[in-house]
């Protein structure tokens, strides 16, 4: 085995891929967070539909996704082999244990969190980024210039109650996720320092509370006036 | 105090091992824990049967030896060593469960009694520090700011008990781990083998079958002697740097 791939299958190794894999998918949700505020603007999703034909075309943002789907499974690939050797570091298990009193609930089910939230991510990206890409979307043109209207198709999905509260649910999934994951990937990374750590942990907290917040408005704004 | 011990029993490795509860009394609150497990072995000799095995030798809160999973926490209610913990700590009539470590590096040799030695084969690959044989040096011959040596000591006074590995869910030894290389690496005596320590002691810890750390923070909380989570991520640091510059290729 080479040093590099010794190193990366090493235990500590792993955490890094979680840890790097996490921050870019926190930098995704970020930028994502921000293009879909276009849904606020009230222009009929003109402004929505220009961005998402940018998202889809443009060759830097082309990158840019190919690197998402690659952190993705690569986070979900090594949170599987990882969570496997942690369950096989203790085969036999505590009849009694208290682990609330030394740890907080979302840090002990960041798998079980995660796992919902990937469940969450196949019915989204069925329904919207395969539909973008693949499917029978109908088109506007703005200007001349034919786009499709993917708003027109976010705004037919969220007309759905039960797809509604499973969006905003689901975002409620996340901020647990990212409440423990955003601190602990700059941990990982052997990121802690008293000058910067508890600015790491205040926009942790303020993260994972704002972006889930903003997405699950987003549903609820389509819901409630169209 | 009159209480009831749902004890771990496991003959040996192989054992399947149950719980056996054991009515207590007499017990005063002054009592340690360890003396309050004494009278119930007295109890069970006095009955002609086999005592309940549990590690323990100093009694003073500085070895490490002791050890037990009590009422779900490692080292028991308080933040300290089994044989510090009093039972003050309980409540009369109260059923106390007792369980050993838990952890495939840690393997129960019988009744609460798990071996951790894997913890001495990672000092053994790498906690340590090479120095000359001759004369004994000089005091304070190499400056060390007051600083650094508070902080190398504070990671120095883990005693290696294995509460971490105990309350981590994924049976992690990061903290452990992490404290014996952070105490060497702060030192300008540990500079000479601080990319091979780490990088031989996290291949070790790997090779023992510990889990891998979420930063849940269970193992800092825990701990009898408050080994701080900073260490865990000056492993991470002493680790990533080393295979990146180290001469092993």
């Amino acid at each position: 085995m080479s040093w590099v791939t010794k190193t990366l299958s090493s235990t500590l190794g792993r955490k890094l891929i979680m840890g790097l894999t996490g921050l870019f998918l926190i930098l995704f949700l970020t930028g994502h967070v921000s293009g879909n505020l276009l849904l606020f603007k009230g222009d009929d999703g003109q402004a929505f539909n220009i961005y998402a034909k940018f998202m889809t075309t443009n060759p830097a943002v082309k990158i840019l996704s190919y690197l998402t789907y690659i952190s993705i499974i690569g986070h979900v690939i090594w949170s599987i082999w990882l969570t496997r050797q942690n369950k096989a570091a203790r085969p036999v298990g505590y009849a009694e244990s208290k682990a609330s009193t030394n740890s907080t609930w979302s840090s002990r089910n960041m798998g079980i969190l995660g796992t919902i939230i990937l469940i969450f991510l196949v019915v989204h990206l069925q329904g919207f980024w395969y539909e973008m890409h693949w499917g029978n979307v109908p088109t506007v043109t703005y200007e001349g210039e034919e786009y499709k209207d993917l708003f027109r198709i976010v705004t037919f999905a969220f007309q759905n109650e039960l797809l509604v509260a499973g969006y905003v649910i689901a975002m409620g999934f996340l901020g647990f996720h990212l409440s423990h994951g955003f601190a602990s990937a700059f941990q990982t990374l052997g990121l802690s320092h008293k000058k910067y750590s508890p600015a790491i942990e205040t926009v942790g907290k303020i993260y994972c509370v704002v972006v889930p917040a903003v997405f699950a408005s987003m549903p609820l704004y389509i819901y409630f006036t169209s | 105090m009159k209480l009831t011990l749902k004890v771990w029993r496991q003959k040996n490795n192989a054992d399947q091992g149950k719980f056996v509860s054991y009515p207590v009394e007499g017990i005063s609150k002054d009592m340690s824990f360890l003396e309050m497990m004494d009278v119930l072995n007295e109890q069970l000799t006095e009955k002609g049967e086999d005592p309940v095995h549990f590690d323990h030798d100093c009694r003073e809160g500085i070895c490490g030896m002791c050890s037990m999973y009590i009422n779900g926490k490692p080292h028991g209610p308080q933040q300290t060593t089994t044989c510090q913990l009093h039972m003050r700590s309980f409540n009369d009539g109260e059923t106390i469960t007792i369980e050993p470590w838990r952890a495939k590096a840690f393997p129960v040799v019988k009744d609460l009694v798990v071996d951790r030695s894997s913890f001495d084969r990672i000092i053994q690959a790498g906690g340590y520090v090479s120095v000359n044989t001759g004369g004994v040096p000089d005091a304070n011959e190499i400056p060390i700011p007051k600083k650094i040596a508070d902080e190398a000591f504070d990671a120095a006074t883990c005693i290696g008990c294995g509460a971490c590995v105990a309350a981590c869910k994924n049976a992690s030894a990061m903290l452990f781990t992490s404290a014996k290389i952070s105490q060497l690496s702060m030192l300008p005596q540990g500079q000479v083998e601080r990319k091979e320590r780490a990088e031989k002691m996290i291949a070790q810890m790997d090779a023992e079958g510990f889990g891998a750390c979420t930063n849940t923070g269970a193992c800092a909380a825990e701990c009898p002697k408050g080994i701080s989570l900073t260490n865990i991520a000056r492993m991470n640091r002493e680790y990533f740097s080393a295979v990146v510059s180290s001469e092993n290729v």
